[in-house]
């Protein structure tokens, strides 16, 4: 039976201003999924996002959403969950917004181990701006800024959560649709700051200047880079060579912040 | 015993004619018509919903 996303979205607001092909849609039909399988109630689930395309998402929701300043998600949701713990708080934006101006507020999140869900579209460029490089454009691709190819090495958005604190951590791709909501599912049910990175598109600033021809070889490439951790494990170093891991790379069990802080104010009591 | 067909539904005022659907269905019922997509062949379609999955603008609704 199709599914059906009209109960979350609210009226009048599709269709969105996502480009033809942008993966953006794509992960927000896979959060969507994801919320009805967790049965997420509207009046307790907060959407939290920064600026930039990606951030645009919770616009569509038909929940309590807050669209902040550009790389601010992380610092609003935590006052949500601060301020009202028994919410379910879901943070989405670019790589751009998380990893560049909100790289601070990010891995202190993970840090702090708050029990919210983030996820991260990355398409390796700041799309909304006209294609200006962050901080996950690989080397020697092309931006608006980088236009001889960019020297900087790309962030690893999954290791940088397990290294900054997150106790879990997953990674899909736009192309995968049906594993989408899978990873999301399982990051909204962890107990913990949860990070799912999505590795997506941006046909219109990225795609032009890096020589894809359309919108289907950028999803093809996805489908290409893309290893689930399970194979990895039988590949050798070489058969690695430039593939992305996807699955569940991160999981453990940690006291969360909100808990932690309840026992803070007991003790103050 | 007849085989039941699915229903295909494309919105087409939502329909950006990115092509996902119609390159990723696996057994070709897709096509695009001028800048959207249409049904070419119903008969082959195996209900695996992949291009309701993969279509980033809510245009298409395959039911069983
Ligand atoms: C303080 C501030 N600096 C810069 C900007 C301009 N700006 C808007 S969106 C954006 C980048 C968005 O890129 P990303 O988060 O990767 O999302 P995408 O648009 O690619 O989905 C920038 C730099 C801003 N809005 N606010
Ligand atoms: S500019 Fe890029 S990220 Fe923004 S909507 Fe278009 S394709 Fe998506
Ligand atoms: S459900 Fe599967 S087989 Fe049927 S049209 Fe969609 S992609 Fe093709
Ligand atoms: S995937 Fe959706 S938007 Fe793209 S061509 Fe097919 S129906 Fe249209």
């Amino acid at each position: 039976m199709a599914f059906d996303y009209d109960k979350y979205i609210r009226p009048g607001k599709l269709p969105h201003i996502w480009c033809p092909g942008c993966g953006h849609g794509i992960v927000m039909k896979g959060l969507i999924r994801a919320i009805d399988t967790c049965g997420l109630e509207k009046n307790n689930t907060a959407i939290v996002s920064g600026i930039g395309c990606a951030s645009r998402l919770p616009g569509y929701l038909d929940f309590c959403t807050l669209h902040t300043a550009h790389g601010r998600a992380a610092a609003f949701a935590t006052g949500v969950k601060m301020a009202k713990p028994e919410m379910n708080v879901i943070l989405v934006g670019g790589d751009g917004d998380g990893t560049a101006i909100g790289g601070n507020h990010f891995i202190h999140a993970c840090r702090r181990n708050i029990d919210m869900t983030y996820i991260i579209m990355n398409n390796n460029i700041y799309g909304m701006t006209g294609g200006q490089f962050s901080p996950c454009t690989p080397t020697g691709a092309k931006a608006s800024t980088t236009p001889y190819g960019n020297p900087d090495p790309a962030f690893d958005i999954a290791k940088l959560a397990i290294g900054a604190g997150a106790t879990f951590v997953a990674r899909g791709t736009a192309y995968h649709a049906t594993q989408i909501d899978k990873l999301i599912t399982e990051a909204i049910q962890h107990k913990g700051f949860s990070v799912v990175e999505i590795l997506d598109d941006c046909p219109t600033t990225y795609g032009r200047r890096n020589k894809f021809k359309s919108v289907i070889e950028m999803m093809n490439r996805l489908k290409d880079v893309a290893v689930p951790v399970k194979a990895a494990e039988k590949m050798t170093a070489e058969q690695l060579q430039g593939k992305i891991l996807t699955g569940v790379l991160y999981k453990e069990e940690r006291p969360n912040y909100t808990d932690e802080y309840a026992k803070v104010i007991a003790r103050a009591k | 015993m007849e085989k039941k067909l699915p229903t295909i539904e494309i919105i087409e005022k939502y329909c950006k004619g990115c092509h996902i659907c119609v390159e990723f269905c696996p057994t070709k019922v897709l096509e695009m018509k001028g800048f959207v997509a249409s049904v070419k062949n119903l008969e082959a379609c195996i209900k695996c919903m992949q291009c309701e999955l993969r279509c980033p603008d809510f245009a298409i609704k395959v039911s069983a």
